[in-house]
């Protein structure tokens, strides 16, 4: 978890991320045990980072660990001709060997060229320029994302570059991954990629670099509350 | 240099068991008669083994090795699933259907990627996500052209990848008792970090910073083995 590089620009679109999805989190993935939104966040961070990916990966090995060690659990009597009924069944469709489900690749030659990788492209309906933009305060945009479960609100944000987002803590934790431009605030500077994990002992005020406006994947389980002054008087009015 | 002998045995390994299996197979094939078909064994099968069974099955369309697969893998995840809350109808229910996956899905198996136990644990697991939480299950396609691709330095190897299931379940062992019963209550009871906090009556902090130290120290031992 060590903050930015310095300064790395130039060809750096696909440079690794420099801050990183927790162990916790990323075991909670492996182990299916997250929730629809922070999956989301979880495997867009890891689209963007081979890193987080291996780590998956090693979590889901420590599950399958697990299993092995597990007092098994007899089957009930017939389970398993049962199965093997269906097998026949299967082999008699046409289609039923799925050799390679992962054929469905880079559609219509559009290859390179998207902003927002999987998963998040799907929940989009598209990529950043088919976002919908609503706008908040000065500077503030967002884009509400329909994610089953009520406890967590998803959106996408765009702040204006250079412009600093209002100073906030939070109520609960919220999880920000970064898609375009960059921001910084007291923790260090984040970049495409980058993730941050921020709870009730952050209190915080990130501000957008000049240059481009700076989008980001915002996952909050709990409203944020606003600290700065223009914030206290904003409270009411700003739902997030 | 260690590595690399090691590296080797379970080359070896892989070879025989796939042998093996191969002159079974043909046996079996000359006489057709049920009597003639081998004692199911007893002792757990190594992950060599079990590629070989999942590759019979791709290649083959292999019905014994898929019945040894069934006979290894489906009282587990029935356990897991249990585990999780499942009552005896439903976990019964999701191993068959879990099962039948891995049938359907054997040919894209890619033991460069995971080993077979890891594969079949995301197949349940995913099964349980499906039947059970009716969310959607947002995931990482490698296919996506804006996905950043792993340094070629960050790649692992088949023999890696089926060294793995020894290396954990040695680390796994080597935690403290509380950290290991941490871990199992994260990946075997679908409670949030609060709720692993209530029952083991310590601090929400506490939970967090040992299932942070545990999973830390596993994902190093991974790592650095498998250089
Ligand atoms: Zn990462």
């Amino acid at each position: 978890m060590t903050s930015a590089s310095p300064h790395g620009h130039g060809g750096a679109m696909r440079s690794l991320p420099a801050n990183h999805v927790t162990d916790e989190l990323l075991a909670a993935y492996a182990a299916g045990t997250l929730s629809e939104a922070e999956s989301l966040i979880v495997a867009t961070h890891s689209a963007f980072c081979p890193i987080c990916r291996d780590a998956i990966a090693a979590f889901e090995a420590v599950g399958a660990s697990l299993l092995d060690e597990i007092e098994p659990e007899a089957l009930s009597a017939g389970s398993l001709e049962s199965v093997m009924a269906k097998l026949d069944d299967l082999e008699d469709l046409p289609d039923n060997v799925v050799r390679h489900p992962s054929a469905k690749t880079a559609a219509a030659g559009s290859d390179q060229g998207f902003v927002l990788p999987e998963p998040l492209r799907s929940y989009v309906g598209g990529d950043l320029n088919d976002v919908v933009w609503r706008p908040v305060i000065r500077g503030l945009e967002e884009a509400e994302l329909s994610v089953s479960g009520p406890e967590f609100n998803v959106r996408l944000i765009r702040v204006a570059a250079g412009a600093a987002m209002p100073q906030h803590s939070h109520h609960g934790s919220e999880y920000t991954l970064l898609l375009t431009g960059a921001y910084r605030d007291s923790s260090g500077r984040y970049a495409r990629g980058d993730f941050q994990m921020a709870d009730g002992d952050v209190d915080h005020q990130p501000t957008a670099e000049p240059g481009e406006p700076c989008v980001c994947l915002i996952v909050t389980d709990a409203p944020i509350k606003l600290t700065g002054p223009v914030g206290r008087l904003l409270n009411p009015f700003i739902r997030y | 240099m260690d590595n690399a002998v090691a590296q080797q045995d379970v080359n070896a390994e892989v070879a025989r068991s796939l042998a093996a299996i191969a002159f079974i197979a043909s046996d079996n094939a000359m006489t057709q008669e049920p009597v003639a078909r081998e004692p199911k064994r007893q002792d757990p099968l190594t992950p060599p083994e079990l590629v070989a069974l999942v590759h019979e099955i791709a290649e083959r369309r292999c019905k014994e090795s898929f019945q040894e697969l069934f006979g290894f893998f489906a009282p587990r995840v029935k356990a897991y699933l249990m585990r999780l809350g499942s009552d005896m109808h439903q976990a019964e229910e999701l191993v068959q259907e879990a099962m039948i996956m891995v049938w359907r899905k054997a040919a894209s198996f890619d033991p460069a990627q995971a080993a077979v136990s890891t594969w079949v644990f995301t197949i349940a697991r995913n099964k349980r996500i499906d039947a059970i939480r009716r969310e959607k299950r947002p995931e990482i396609d490698l296919e996506d052209p804006a996905l950043v691709p792993q340094p070629e330095a960050l790649a692992d190897g088949i023999v890696e990848q089926q060294q793995h299931a020894r290396r954990l379940k040695d680390a796994i062992s080597r935690l403290s008792a509380e950290q290991a019963e941490l871990i199992k209550m994260a990946y075997f009871a679908d409670k949030a970090h609060g709720a692993i906090a209530e029952e083991t009556g310590l601090p929400l902090g506490t939970v967090k910073s040992r299932l942070r130290l545990a999973l830390g120290h596993l994902r190093k031992e991974l790592k650095e083995e498998s250089l």
